[in-house]
């Protein structure tokens, strides 16, 4: 029988539930090898050595090596863990959710200055706010790609 | 005998622990969300507890994928204050108190409840944030937090979390609990993290005011209907990450106008309440409720 599981309508949004986290144990077990200052060094000597020494999957390592945090959740990764990578480059939890949204830096920490990200049309999909799949990416990244 | 005397409710985002550390508090990003904290640093002076019973979540720091407990007891003498990856917070360690946490935890656990014991862990800013939010900025070394400190340990990380029912129903639990520890000590409960935030995805940044100030409300007046809210709806409104939420209902639990689930007499008297967007990713709410 299916577990239930109602958060899959949310837009944008991927909730860390067990089938997740089993997608991405080695990926989220890598992250957390991070907590440790000499694991750091090492990652930031040589990125690709260091993830080969990881039983994750390719891809997985690719998202890394990218820095995409949205590719990262969607192979598994969690924001808790995935920002041991963040702290390892010297960025702020601010950086890096912003960074999964398209906007740039500022404008992201001036949507939350003036009150944050409206809930309004971004309760589900099939909705029309600024978090729903046809509108990605926002801001700066929306120009980017020539959008 | 012990009893609890007040709760606390508060958010614990990282971002306030490093304006803390870096000495940023009269910034005017900072000044506006540490000033609603004035009267909750006097308050701690005027109304000192012996034991704090702390309600947090650990971040992926105490607890990796290794081992995931939906509810974790310290009964550690103390906790060093964790590197998340940015170093340690310089904070003062904190003190445990091994016995009333032994005690708590057998009669938690007799009631049902059964929680992971945890001997030996370091604490994330899930836990020293609220500490400093309250105690105000310490020297790691010559100072030390002001009594004693009971870490318990919430999963909101993996999905699914404890609802808010469960959470309620173990606030009562711990109250009972520390009723039946002969010892005469002054506890206070403090349910942490939270409010609507988001961290991940295009979905990121999200804030509803309207939702936590209508949420706070039902906590503080009608903590029964609070409980039953469910998880869809913290996640649908306050974000991925606002189901932290559900930890404060422990510390609501916990309070002397809950009694077999429901709720009767005066309510508690609502000391301090505090909102504050932003914080980071995060709005910022703040509550302090006294039994009467």
């Amino acid at each position: 029988m299916a577990l239930d599981k109602p958060y899959k309508d949310v837009p944008g949004t991927i909730i860390f539930d067990a089938e997740q986290s089993r997608l991405g144990y080695w990926l989220n077990q890598f992250c957390t090898s991070l907590m440790k200052a000499e694991n750091r060094a090492r990652f930031l000597a040589d990125e690709r050595a260091y993830l080969d020494e990881w039983p994750m999957t390719e891809e997985q390592k690719l998202a890394v090596l990218a820095r995409d945090l949205n590719w990262c959740m969607a192979l598994g990764g969690n924001i808790y863990f995935l920002a041991r990578i963040g702290a390892t480059d010297g960025k702020s939890f601010q950086q890096m959710a912003g960074s999964m949204t398209g906007m740039s830096e500022e404008e992201y920490r001036n949507m939350m200055v003036a009150g944050g990200r409206s809930v309004e049309g971004n309760r589900r999909i099939g909705e029309d706010g600024d978090a729903q799949p046809h509108r990605q990416p926002q801001g700066a990244g929306s120009k980017k790609e020539g959008n | 005998m012990a009893r609890i005397t007040a709760s606390v409710y508060t958010s614990h985002v990282p971002a306030i622990g490093v304006a803390l550390d870096l000495h940023k508090t009269q910034e005017d990003y900072w000044q506006p969300l540490f000033a609603g904290y004035d009267f909750s640093k006097q308050w701690m002076k005027d109304n000192k507890p012996d034991v704090i019973f702390l309600v947090y979540n650990d971040h992926a720091t105490a607890f990796s994928l290794d081992m995931i407990p939906t509810f974790a007891i310290g009964t550690a003498a103390e906790y060093k204050p964790a590197d998340e990856g940015w170093g340690a917070r310089p904070v003062p360690v904190v003190k445990g108190h091994p016995e009333l946490a032994s005690h708590i935890a057998q009669s938690v656990i007799q009631q049902d409840f059964d929680l992971t014991i945890v001997n030996k862990m370091d604490v994330d800013h899930g836990l020293t944030v609220p500490l400093s939010l309250m105690c105000g900025e310490l020297d790691p070394v010559k100072d030390a937090w002001p009594c004693p400190v009971i870490p318990f340990a919430v999963n909101v990380v993996q999905y699914p979390v404890p609802s808010g029912q469960r959470c309620f129903a173990l606030g009562q639990a711990i109250r009972k609990a520390v009723e039946s520890f002969d010892e005469d000590l002054n506890v206070h409960i403090w349910g942490t993290g939270g409010m609507s935030h988001q961290l991940q995805g295009a979905r990121a940044g999200l804030i509803n005011r309207e939702w936590d100030n209508n949420w706070l409300d039902l906590m503080i007046n009608d903590p029964v209907a609070c409980a039953k809210v469910p998880h869809i709806d913290y996640v649908r409104e306050a974000g991925s990450e606002g189901i932290e939420l559900v930890m404060w209902l422990i510390a609501r639990g916990a309070m002397a106008d809950v009694n077999d689930g429901q709720r009767s007499g005066p309510l508690p008297q609502v000391a301090h309440r505090f909102y504050h967007v932003p914080a980071s990713n995060t709005a910022v709410g703040h509550a302090i409720l006294e039994n009467n």
